[in-house]
């Protein structure tokens, strides 16, 4: 099935945030922090502006809890008198128009007596940098299997690295954006989002509304990647804040050099291994510490860094494994969820750290993969024993096959021997992704979805769970039309709209096609239960029935129901990070190639191929966009995307200095699919959405260590970053 | 102090008062209500603004509104949705703020065939960025549109 939004999204049709039309709307904006800590000890209003026109709101407007409700609640809607991170909003101000708001945040000086901030999350806290806890760590995790350090003793073999990720910023094409208006004593907020629940409940708990009195609309979402995951709780209060105040719609759309300052980020990531093996590459322990930059707040931190750690010792068997991680608070601003949600800065440590034992060991880097890859029935380093049938050395030798990686070693040699300054070489990783949330993650969220009958017959999806460009639209259609024989046309996708769709939970984790579609499907099963139809019922049949009911029960709501059902034989322990961490695994090998100019140390990708299993694909074109897409955002964060950051604020926070891959800057990505279906996903799917973004960074920097010889460890690997590890190495 | 213009809009005669420093992107979108030309970085890196002036792409958000007196304007809304099978076949599009800007330039690059002669529509298209499709989606569409199999016969991305 092709893109059901598709055609109006070509054509400019589709109504993003920024595009509704809205009636005697003000403009809102944001004043914020010049520093990245201290006490506020004056807000200035200078006289340029006529502050009789302009709505102020400060926190002392907020109603309830001037909190941002998370994990911890330690955010705070507007700064009270201190400030932890630059840009960090203390003030928001708002006029009909556009350009008066902005003279208006402008002319506003927020006054900070400085104190010494912790910049720099790899570097032990002095005392007088400490804000969290006695040592600014926000959170402590590890994971242990069989005794570590008696493996390191006895091993033959140790081979240490240490690898570091920088932040990444994600472009979502569509910035934040967010409108809030009053309908009677419903405050309705709607906008760009992933979460529409998590925007609902902070307002809730900032605002002391309950769930009555406020309404939350997910517009279109032109991109989010994680970016719009937890953020939008923040612009959502801001604009609901201001229209409260000014009594009239409010609507906040950040500039480009505004979101990206502003908004979160992936973590930073220093990631140190000490591996123990045998000599023919066996290995025997995994010691890995995983450190992340977690910024001023807690927001999503402990979460990133628990997926972090569970994919640190990657798809492995392994004996004896430790890992601990912590995330750091600094005074930037907050890292967020991003696509991977710490599993790309770990499985880049990993991946690299591959090649280095390969190197060490005189080993061939695949050889050294095939002998260690999960076989069924064994355990990763949660003592999560997979048996999924995957054949994963099948998905290796298909991304080999593919790629034509022997023969690409053997002219590499001749071209590299022959040419004066350009280098080839190819690289590889294999890697895993765990799909839906974390442990009983996915018990705790208890989703809720509901499939309605229609009284013309046609069925429509009541999903919290929204259309980012992923293409949940198309795919939840897809699986409702197929589950009762319907045509795609008999099928609507409901609004998210929290006061209409039940929570099925956030669309992030991979979750949407294999947890929430399996709810679907249930739902609509029970559809067909309640209007007297067994599972075999398709087609005129359920609309026929559907009808009927509605005849009989003229003005009711007709609603099949399911709820989330944790899969039989999981079992997680929180307390000892043991056990289960995902109901399903997708698994991937992705080969890289790539020619390096040894005048200039530009890297350029000339193929790359992705073989991935993530269960049965339901809609190719959607899915091989996916990995595509992931791909080249992980090109990207691999090779150029560089947040340069100057006392806590991002310098380059524009899209002249902040640069993403272009068409010219990538090669086709060549994608395919081993299928293995899986049976409590919709229609045998697995998670497939974050999984692309795992692998090119230690794919493409194996390929350029393999092209010149050289060792890099941390991304991006940018051209002056490879200049000095050449000069160093040659 | 405000200017007086007149220009031709989708085939249809407008005339207004223009701010010098007002954009013909938020006149587009604020103004006259014509919503599809995004913005998706207001300073000529991204594309998303792309709408035609006098029959060339340029970026809407760099041009200020008084300096189309008399010109011909073409935006998104213009464009007959016949042309656009390719870009639904080959998932050219994903969360869609790219996309008005992407088909405006995708499209006329096949209007103008003979550029394919000195350049490869990847360098025609490094224009508008796009952080979902990855690109393989657009550059297809585009090599479908113009006839042409895709980059090296392997466009379609499958391996
Ligand atoms: S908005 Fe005009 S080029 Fe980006
Ligand atoms: S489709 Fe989302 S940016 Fe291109």
């Amino acid at each position: 099935m092709q893109r059901r939004e598709g055609l109006a999204k070509l054509t400019g049709r589709e109504r993003y945030v920024d595009d509704l039309p809205l009636e005697g709307a003000l403009w809102g904006m944001t004043v914020r922090s010049p520093a990245p800590r201290g006490r506020v000890s004056a807000v200035r209003f200078r006289p340029d502006v006529n502050w009789s026109e302009i709505v102020v709101v400060d926190y002392r407007d907020v109603p309830t809890a001037n909190e941002i409700l998370l994990i911890e609640r330690d955010q705070p809607v507007l700064a009270a008198g201190y400030v932890r991170h630059v840009h960090e909003a203390v003030l928001l101000v708002a006029h009909p128009s556009r350009e008066m708001a902005r003279r208006a945040a402008r002319a506003v000086d927020v006054v900070v007596a400085p104190e010494p901030p912790a910049l720099d999350f790899r570097a032990p806290p002095r005392p007088e940098q400490i804000q969290f806890g006695r040592d600014n760590v926000l959170k402590r995790l590890q994971i242990a299997k069989g005794d570590v350090e008696q493996a390191l003793a006895r091993a033959p073999v140790v081979v240490e690295g240490v690898y570091e990720t920088g932040a990444q910023e994600h472009v979502y094409l569509e910035t934040q954006g967010m409108i809030a208006w009053l309908e009677n004593d419903v405050l309705v907020v709607k906008g760009s989002m992933q979460c529409p629940y998590y925007v609902l409940n902070a307002l809730q708990h900032a605002l002391g509304r309950d769930e009555r009195r406020v309404r939350v609309i997910q517009t279109p979402t032109g991109g989010g990647f994680g970016g719009k995951e937890e953020y939008p709780s923040t612009i959502a209060l801001h604009a609901a804040l201001l229209a409260l105040k000014a009594g009239r719609p409010v609507k906040m759309v950040y500039d480009r050099p505004e979101d990206m300052a502003s908004t979160t980020k992936r973590h930073p990531s220093l990631v140190r291994h000490r591996t123990a093996l045998t000599t023919d590459g066996r290995l025997l322990a995994q010691d890995i510490e995983v450190v992340l930059d977690g910024g001023a707040y807690v927001t999503l931190s402990p979460v990133v860094l628990s997926r972090g750690i569970i994919h640190a010792a990657g798809p492995y068997a392994c004996d004896n494994v430790r890992i601990v991680g912590r995330a750091m608070f600094t005074n930037a601003v907050p890292f967020g969820a991003f696509r991977g949600f710490g599993a790309p800065q770990t499985l880049f440590a990993l991946e690299r750290h591959m090649d280095v034992i390969a190197r060490a060991l005189g080993l061939d880097p695949v050889e050294l993969r095939r002998r260690n890859l999960l076989r069924d029935g064994q355990s990763t380093a949660t003592g999560q024993v997979i048996r999924d049938g995957t054949d994963r050395i099948a998905v290796l030798e298909r991304a080999l096959a593919l790629s034509g990686y022997r023969e690409k070693q053997h002219s590499h040699a001749a071209f590299n021997a022959a040419q004066r300054s350009q280098r080839r070489g190819i690289g590889l990783a294999t890697f895993y992704h765990g799909a839906g949330f974390t442990g009983g993650g996915e018990v705790h969220l208890n989703s809720r979805l509901q499939v309605a009958g229609l009284p013309d017959g046609r069925v429509e999806v009541l999903s919290a769970n929204i259309e980012m460009g992923q293409g949940t639209l198309t795919v939840f259609t897809q699986i409702v039309a197929d589950r009762l024989g319907l045509a795609p046309e008999e099928v609507v996708i409901g609004e998210p709209d929290t006061a209409r769709v039940p929570n099925s939970g956030p669309t992030v984790a991979s979750r949407t096609t294999m947890v929430v579609g399996r709810l679907i499907e249930r739902a609509a099963d029970d559809l067909r239960h309640r209007v007297g139809l067994d599972d075999r019922a398709r087609g005129a049949a359920v609309k026929d029935a559907i009808m009927r009911w509605h005849r009989e029960h003229r003005g009711e709501p007709l609603l099949g129901e399911a709820v989330y059902e944790r899969p039989p034989g999981i079992a997680w322990d929180e307390e000892r990070y043991q056990g289960d961490a995902y109901a399903a695994f997708a698994w991937a090998a992705y080969v890289a190639e790539v020619e390096v100019d040894l005048r200039t140390c530009t890297t350029r990708v000339i193929d790359f191929v992705a073989v991935q299993e993530v269960g049965k694909v339901i809609n190719p074109t959607l899915a091989r966009g996916q990995v595509q897409g992931g791909v080249v955002q992980g090109l990207g964060w691999a090779l150029m995307e560089e947040c340069k950051v100057e006392n806590g604020a991002m310098i380059n926070n524009q899209l002249t200095n902040y640069i993403i891959p272009t068409s010219d800057d990538v090669p086709p990505i060549r994608v395919a699919f081993v299928e293995n279906p899986y049976p409590h996903g919709a229609q045998g799917a697995k998670g497939l959405g974050e999984l692309p973004i795992d692998g090119p960074a230690p794919a493409i920097l194996n390929a350029v260590a393999a092209a010149t010889g050289a060792d890099p460890r941390a991304i991006p690997l940018t051209a002056e970053r490879l200049m000095e590890i050449v000069e160093r190495t040659h | 102090m405000t200017l007086s213009i007149g220009f031709t809009l989708n085939g249809k005669a407008v005339s207004m008062e223009a701010d010098p420093a007002e954009r013909l992107l938020d006149t587009l979108r604020y103004r006259l209500g014509l919503t599809g030309t995004k913005e998706g970085c207001g300073e000529g890196e991204c594309g998303a603004c792309t709408v035609y002036l006098d029959g060339l792409p340029v970026n809407s958000c760099l041009v200020p509104t008084y300096q189309v007196r008399g010109a011909r304007v073409e935006t998104i809304e213009a464009l007959d949705p016949v042309q656009l099978g390719p870009f639904l076949e080959q998932g050219a599009t994903q969360c869609g703020a790219c996309t008005p800007g992407v088909v405006m330039t995708a499209l006329w690059i096949s209007a103008h065939p003979e550029l394919l002669e000195t350049h490869t529509v990847r360098e025609l298209m490094a224009g508008n960025l796009c952080r979902c499709t990855g690109y393989d989606g657009i550059v297809d569409a585009v090599a479908t549109t113009i006839g042409e199999v895709g980059e090296g016969g392997r466009g379609k991305g499958e391996a």
